[in-house]
């Protein structure tokens, strides 16, 4: 039974140690694909980004609405509902438009880089290219990395300013929350620096998805059975991951 | 090549929306630099007791905002606090008797420096603000103390 422990131990420690490498090596590569092949890294963008904004708008949309309705009713109490902007704006900013774009960042764009990943190499197309002496890592891994990266910064603001538009349309359209008390209240509270803590989280978040996404594909087991087992390891991880660097990102910039 | 073209028009729709979101954010939503005037002269005032007065907390006259805290330091000599703020240079016909107060916007909202015009023919722009009347910060347990005792004294 100790042996068993130790085994699992050790195992662990040994994969936490290739991610690190894998996570290295796609640094190292990074700059070059970013410079030379910077076509890879845009198609990866659309994949990554343009054919998630619709999920990404309409969760916004709803999240904002639905921080306008609980804001109201419960800052009513108070007789405080002209913060509802503020409210809404710190919740989307800081918090709310980084993690829920990271967790559906991670459900919408991760298990299809995953399962691509995945599948590629079920079907040997990976040790294919290795024949051709084109790197795998740096053809298909790295720029899918990149993509994820640069996307989800740009979801995670346009996830913000949608959800403050839905705040907006059920505060100030339905509750009759005065137009100028809204937004006047929200640009006093609101400082630069709260959209910076967004930006970071949203950055660090995007690092994070991409590459579990990566990683999992990469080290998929070549099987019908192994990519989808890892597409769901996608999600669960990169959803506990994300909630745990939230925290101490959080903790960090109070 | 078709597929292609769509993909960039895609990516570059998508880069567009996000930086406009982003731009949204940084301008609409934040409301440090809605008095970024660069033309501005600066007055010092002492208080008693600042209260929870903060930076870059607005100064008002009449409700308008015509200038912002830039600092607010302890004098270790005179023990009270020097708070520092620029005035906007339009406004430099304010007379340098004025009363300053330390107001509280609403109930539970965040403190700014209200002015009242004083009778005074010279301005603060030129004689600083060492005529100012500073009225201290209303700190809640000193009135509920004040009431209490008056209380007591009625007995």
């Amino acid at each position: 039974m100790f042996l068993d422990i130790y085994i699992t131990i050790r195992e662990f420690v040994r994969t936490f140690g290739a991610f690190q490498l894998f996570f290295l090596r796609l640094l190292m590569y990074s700059p070059r694909i970013l410079f030379k092949r910077f076509g890879l890294v845009v198609s990866q963008v659309y994949n990554a980004g343009t054919l998630s904004l619709v999920i990404i708008m309409v969760c916004g949309f709803f999240v904002g609405a639905v921080l306008g309705l609980q804001g109201y009713s419960n800052l009513a109490r108070f007789n405080a509902e002209d913060s509802v902007g503020t409210f809404a704006a710190f919740a989307l900013v800081k918090e709310l438009g980084p993690v829920i774009t990271a967790l559906l960042f991670a459900g919408r764009a991760g298990t299809a880089l995953c399962s691509e990943i995945g599948l590629m190499k079920a079907t040997d197309q990976l040790s294919a290219m290795e024949m051709m002496a084109v790197n795998p890592i740096r053809r298909v891994v790295v720029p899918r990395f990149l993509g994820g990266i640069i996307a989800m910064p740009l979801l995670a603001a346009v996830f913000s300013a949608i959800g403050l538009f839905g705040a907006h349309m059920v505060g100030v359209g339905l509750l009759g929350i005065d137009v100028g008390a809204f937004w006047q209240q929200m640009q006093q509270s609101l400082e630069i620096n709260d959209i910076y803590e967004g930006i970071i989280k949203s950055v660090a978040f995007g690092i994070v998805a991409s590459l579990l996404a990566v990683w999992e594909g990469y080290n998929a087991l070549p099987t019908a059975e192994g990519v989808g087992r890892a597409t769901t390891r996608t999600v669960v991880i990169t959803a506990i991951v994300v909630l745990i660097i939230d925290f101490m990102i959080t903790a960090v910039m109070l | 090549m078709r597929q292609t073209r769509a993909v960039e028009l895609g990516t570059g729709l998508f880069v567009l929306i996000g930086v406009a979101a982003l731009f949204f954010l940084t301008t609409q939503a934040t409301g440090g630099d809605d008095f970024s005037v660069s033309d501005v002269y600066e007055v010092q005032v002492r208080f008693d007791n600042v209260g929870s007065l903060k930076p870059r907390a607005p100064v008002a006259m009449a409700g308008v905002t015509i200038g912002r805290v830039t600092s607010i330091e302890f004098d270790p000599y005179e023990l009270n606090a020097v708070v520092t703020f620029v005035i906007d240079s339009r406004y430099d016909q304010i007379p340098d008797d004025s009363d300053i107060a330390i107001l509280t916007a609403g109930l539970l909202g965040s403190q700014y420096l209200g002015m009242q015009p004083g009778g005074s023919p010279d301005y603060l722009v030129d004689g600083g603000g060492d005529f100012l009347l500073p009225q201290s910060a209303i700190v809640l347990e000193n009135l509920i103390g004040k009431f209490l005792v008056k209380d007591s004294d009625d007995d």
